[in-house]
């Protein structure tokens, strides 16, 4: 796939779930190698979007563009059993043919590649262990190698930095980055904090009010752009370095949304 | 011990063993001891049914498992699994006492039923346990990499392109099956037993899976094949050691597990 060309491609999305529209009109492209952060409050409808692109979720309108083959997810925080006994090792390998029906044989060429993601997410170390014994951040770095071990060229990552000390935060950032020129993967990563994040990537999608806005960090983080967006005024401050999205006023759904976050703020690298 | 007489039971309690431990080991890693417990005893007023039909119970216990996956299947759409396995369970027992009494062969009949009689197996009913049993295996080998996936979490599997309904649909078949051609051997109240006992020891032996279901398909042949002995030996029933021993492999496992941790903290 040449640079340039785009990997995902979403034009005017609408999701409702239930009676609730979640997203209105969301549309924006993804390019070879782009590394991109979705950013928005909790509620915003983060997790709905990476779930329509992925087409567990019906979308009401619009059109979602996919590159052919496979795409790799790294969901939500998900609560791995402790007591399963299956390696890191094994939760990678499953990432290459956990799909497939029927048995197979143990092949030097599986191990091989196994054994490459392990290397390349630096999990070798624990790599024998049983990965519902792990901690959060290398549990992160085998999910990580599970989704990336088929090679795809989108990598989907639902708020991959939540529940993670700042230290381990900054070694997945780092290997994000790195992993996605490795392997040549468009990148789109899902976070309401954004400050470990702004420093390396691309792009931003900028998601409110059932609506979108994308392009660089600093044409999108911009008091008009997302007063616009928001529907209503926001500040968009620097304080000690940060910037901080601050609602004028209460009374709206995602106003209030805004609010109560107490980690929307964004620092402009 | 080895007589004639009891070659039926060795037979069937072996591959009762085989299809168990495959399957117990899915049913601990997803955490449905409960489904486990409920489709071979909501499974049981097909045994009613055929009995008063006249028909090998086995068919009766075989439909009424499938009737039961369907049941539990479409229920926990709407809700938890456990919730669909208890209104199952529930309605099917109550179907279960009038069809055997009905029946008019009720205390023997139950008995049977709800605590296994395996001397009771005939070459036909034997030749069918094998025929369900060889299925049992073959449909765990089939699907047991995307149950695998699926058991780490579902939404891994879908991001795989594996269907995650159709994924439970298919395991709570084969649960059904294997637990369909187990009560004959251990009864209805303690088929769940052999499944979940051998496979909870066999998750504190390995840390592999596939080695953890091959250890728990050999503690599943030990659990019978011992408690056939022990049955012989002091005329107590089958179904009795099975569900004791099946709980000391469990004891005995969670200790081996606690024993391991202490020893890596050390």
């Amino acid at each position: 796939m040449n640079a340039g060309e785009a990997v995902v491609a979403l034009d005017r999305v609408a999701v409702t779930l239930g009676e609730r529209p979640v997203l209105r009109e969301v549309s924006f492209r993804l390019e070879a190698e782009q590394f991109c952060a979705l950013i928005g409050t909790n509620g915003s409808g983060k997790t709905t979007l990476l779930r329509a692109i992925l087409g567990f979720i019906r979308v009401r309108a619009g059109r979602i563009d996919l590159p052919a083959g496979a795409i790799g997810y790294v969901p939500q925080k998900i609560t791995l059993d402790p007591g399963l006994p299956l390696r890191a090792r094994d939760v990678i390998a499953l990432g290459l043919d956990g799909a497939r029906f029927g048995a197979r044989l143990p092949s030097k060429a599986r191990a091989a590649r196994v054994q490459e993601m392990l290397r390349a997410v630096g999990a070798e170390e624990f790599a024998e262990q049983r990965v519902g014994t792990l901690s959060g951040g290398q549990q992160q770095r085998v999910l990580l190698a599970h989704a990336l071990v088929r090679r795809p060229k989108l990598l989907l990552l639902d708020e991959p930095l939540a529940n993670l000390d700042v230290g381990s935060t900054a070694e997945i950032v780092a290997l994000l980055r790195r992993l996605s020129h490795e392997f040549g993967a468009a990148v789109l990563l899902s976070a309401h904090d954004m400050n470990p994040l702004l420093p390396v990537v691309d792009r931003i999608v900028y998601l409110a009010n059932g609506c979108a806005v994308s392009g660089k960090a600093d044409e999108v983080v911009r008091t008009e752009v997302l007063s616009c967006l928001y529907g209503y005024h926001v500040d968009v401050l620097r304080v000690h370095g940060r910037v901080v999205v601050i609602a004028a006023g209460a009374g709206d759904e995602s106003r209030d949304a805004l609010e109560r976050d107490p980690v929307h703020t964004i620092t402009v690298p | 011990m080895f007589s004639a007489f009891m070659l039926h039971a060795w037979i069937v309690a072996t591959l009762v063993a085989v299809a168990a431990g495959c399957v117990g080991f899915f049913v601990v890693a997803r955490r449905a001891a409960f489904a486990a417990h409920a489709l071979p005893l909501g499974a049981f007023p097909g045994a009613a049914a055929a009995s008063l039909m006249g028909v090998n119970e086995l068919w009766g216990l075989a439909g009424f498992a499938v009737l039961g996956v369907l049941v539990i299947g479409q229920l926990q759409r709407a809700g938890r699994r456990e919730i669909a396995s208890a209104l199952w369970l529930t309605s099917a027992l109550a179907l279960g006492v009038l069809l055997l009494g009905l029946s008019g062969r009720y205390a023997q009949s139950v008995y049977g039923l709800l605590f296994g009689d395996l001397l009771g197996i005939d070459t036909r009913q034997m030749a069918v346990v094998a025929a369900f049993s060889g299925l049992t295996v073959a449909l765990v080998a089939w699907v047991g990499r995307p149950l695998l996936l699926d058991s780490l979490s579902s939404e891994l599997a879908s991001a795989a392109g594996a269907r995650a309904r159709a994924l439970e649909f298919v395991f709570l078949g084969i649960l059904a099956l294997s637990t369909a051609i187990a009560v004959p051997v251990v009864g209805a109240l303690l088929v769940f037993s052999l499944m979940v006992g051998p496979a909870s020891a066999a998750r504190a032996c390995t840390d592999r899976p596939w080695r953890s279901l091959a250890i728990a398909v050999g503690i599943c042949l030990a659990t019978v094949w011992s408690a056939i002995a022990l049955a012989y030996v002091t005329n107590w029933p089958v179904g009795f050691f099975v569900g004791m021993l099946s709980a000391v492999c469990y004891v005995a496992g969670r200790l081996r597990g606690g024993a391991v941790a202490l020893a890596q903290v050390a």
